[in-house]
């Protein structure tokens, strides 16, 4: 195996922070009782998980009550479109607005639900990398039962107007979910101020464990359960919790809170330098705006590369990114997120992700840099592809 | 996704990369939608693979194909270089992913490509070996 000398792909997934190991570590060894008993061992237990649901609210400014913990974004997803659904179906309600460049626990879903009855309209994206709050309007039907709009992208890293929709939902009385998978920890988030009814979150793209997350459901929406047989997450997802993660949950939202400006001005600077340096490439484009984006993302095409190959020779170098070229997803497709910003499929196949974060250092920026140019070099003198374009 | 360490070594180093200008053959396969572009130069002399070049656009897989192919085929006669299959390609790289299998048939087809091309300079009706 390379050994890894630039980590560029935290959108993918991040490094544990030591606050998070330090904090956890006594649930692992030594305080593992269950929350549900009634022994002190269970009681240290059931305060960590507490603790942690209140570290949460705190970072979206929901109530504690409001905030249900799952086992990752995928799965809050899930459940908040599947169980609203239940819900507005009895009510005679079966359409769906979302935008086409959802995160596939989205779509895969909504099109399960567009099998049973339910029609989906999906709002365009534009070339910034946004949906159009007008857009979102129009497509308001008597019968629309929930809206569901990714908080920020997580291959393009665009933001989406979520105050804007959160207040034409609240307008027509619809219900408003967020993905917010990439966007908590990253971008303040504030779902009163923002009328969001249910947002997912995950711990582990923001240094805590995989296989945690969460779900906030604003209180007075009787979101079914996900699962039954226990009075756990107030009896809505039953199961004896993950303490260790979701105190680690906890902490590493707090800890994203804490020291997010100055995090995000760090970033800013980083991207900036690889902004400037990757564009000067020739025949290279910057997929989405810059101007609404996370500080700690960039995505790039270069013309006549084609993204696994790119992959390859970065990972050869000890460099980890990644693609939406469609050799990197097992299908003959490149990523739809690329294709909704109305890429060409030859310029989407040939897409550079780079996700920074805190740990992010000007070294391995450097290295990347320095890297980077020669490969696309090399790629590109054994491509017919860019012998095509050159002569153009 | 993991590749074997022959793929790895056509990947990083591959044999046969760039054009060859003096050609009598040359075919193009695959499109750019799909991702993967193989254009596969022949130089026959005597009936014999003299030579073998190719260019790609294309993955991993595509690039580690497109070298190995035109390998097997240098020194090889026409009709060997016809009877070229993906299976072959396949088992010489000890193995390709299910999902990239798709990579050797373009390496095949790519060899045929430029070898029909080579009939049809010969005024030779390609259909007739292919």
């Amino acid at each position: 195996m390379n050994k890894t000398i630039a980590y560029l792909d935290n959108a993918a997934t991040t490094k544990i922070s030591e606050s998070v190991l330090a904090g956890t570590e006594r649930y692992l060894r030594e305080s593992y009782g269950n929350p549900s008993s009634i022994y002190s061992l269970g009681r240290e237990s059931e305060r960590a998980v507490m603790k942690a649901r209140e570290q949460t609210a705190a970072a979206l400014g929901c109530d504690p009550n409001e905030i249900y913990f799952t086992g990752g974004g995928s799965e809050s997803d899930n459940w908040a479109l599947k169980g609203v659904c239940e819900l507005m179906r009895e009510r005679g309600k079966r359409h769906i607005i979302t935008s086409a460049f959802e995160h596939h626990a989205v779509l895969r879903v909504l099109e399960g639900l567009e099998k049973k009855g339910f029609g989906v309209t999906y709002l365009p994206v534009y070339e910034d990398g946004a949906v159009r709050v007008g857009d979102l309007e129009k497509a308001i039907r008597p019968d629309t039962a929930l809206v569901t709009v990714m908080y920020a992208n997580n291959e393009i890293g665009t933001v989406q107007p979520i105050a804007e929709i959160g207040e034409v939902c609240g307008e027509y009385g619809v219900i408003f979910h967020t993905d917010a998978v990439q966007a908590v920890g990253n971008i303040p988030v504030s779902v009163k101020k923002e009328n969001i009814d249910m947002l997912s979150l995950s711990g582990h793209k923001i240094h805590a464990m995989k296989g945690t997350g969460a779900l906030y459901v604003k209180s007075g929406l009787k979101l079914p359960p996900l699962i039954e047989g226990g009075a756990q997450e107030r009896g809505r997802r039953a199961g004896t919790e993950n303490v260790a993660g979701i105190a680690g949950l906890g902490i590493a939202v707090e800890e994203a809170m804490g020291c997010m400006a100055e995090k995000n001005a760090s970033l800013l600077e980083k991207r900036e330098r690889i902004y400037d340096a990757v564009m000067k490439i020739e025949r290279t484009r910057l997929n989405g705006g810059l101007e609404r984006r996370l500080a700690n993302n960039l995505n790039f095409s270069f013309e006549g590369v084609e993204g696994e190959a790119l992959l390859l020779q970065l990972d050869m170098k000890g460099i980890a990114a990644s693609s939406g070229s469609a050799c990197t997803s097992g299908s003959l497709d490149p990523s739809h997120v690329l294709l909704a910003l109305g890429l060409p499929h030859e310029i989407a196949h040939g897409s550079l992700r780079i996700t920074l974060s805190k740990y992010t250092t000007d070294g391995e920026v450097d290295y990347f840099l320095e890297q980077l140019p020669p490969i696309v070099e090399k790629l590109r003198a054994l491509s017919p592809v860019w012998e095509k374009i050159k002569k153009v | 996704m993991i590749y074997s360490e022959k793929v790895m070594e056509h990947f990083a180093n591959p044999l046969n990369v760039g054009e060859l200008p003096d050609a009598n053959g040359v075919g193009e396969v695959g499109n750019a939608k799909c991702g993967d572009i193989m254009r596969m130069y022949v130089k026959v002399e005597n009936g014999v693979i003299a030579d073998a070049r190719f260019k790609t656009f294309g993955c991993g897989a595509a690039i580690a194909t497109s070298s190995i192919a035109t390998e097997m085929i240098k020194g090889k006669s026409v009709d060997e270089a016809l009877a070229l299959t993906n299976k072959a390609v396949v088992e010489a790289l000890d193995g390709l992913p299910a999902a990239k299998l798709h990579c050797s048939v373009l390496a095949e087809q790519a060899v045929k490509a430029a070898v029909a091309d080579y009939y049809k300079r010969q005024g030779v009706d390609p259909e007739l070996f292919l």
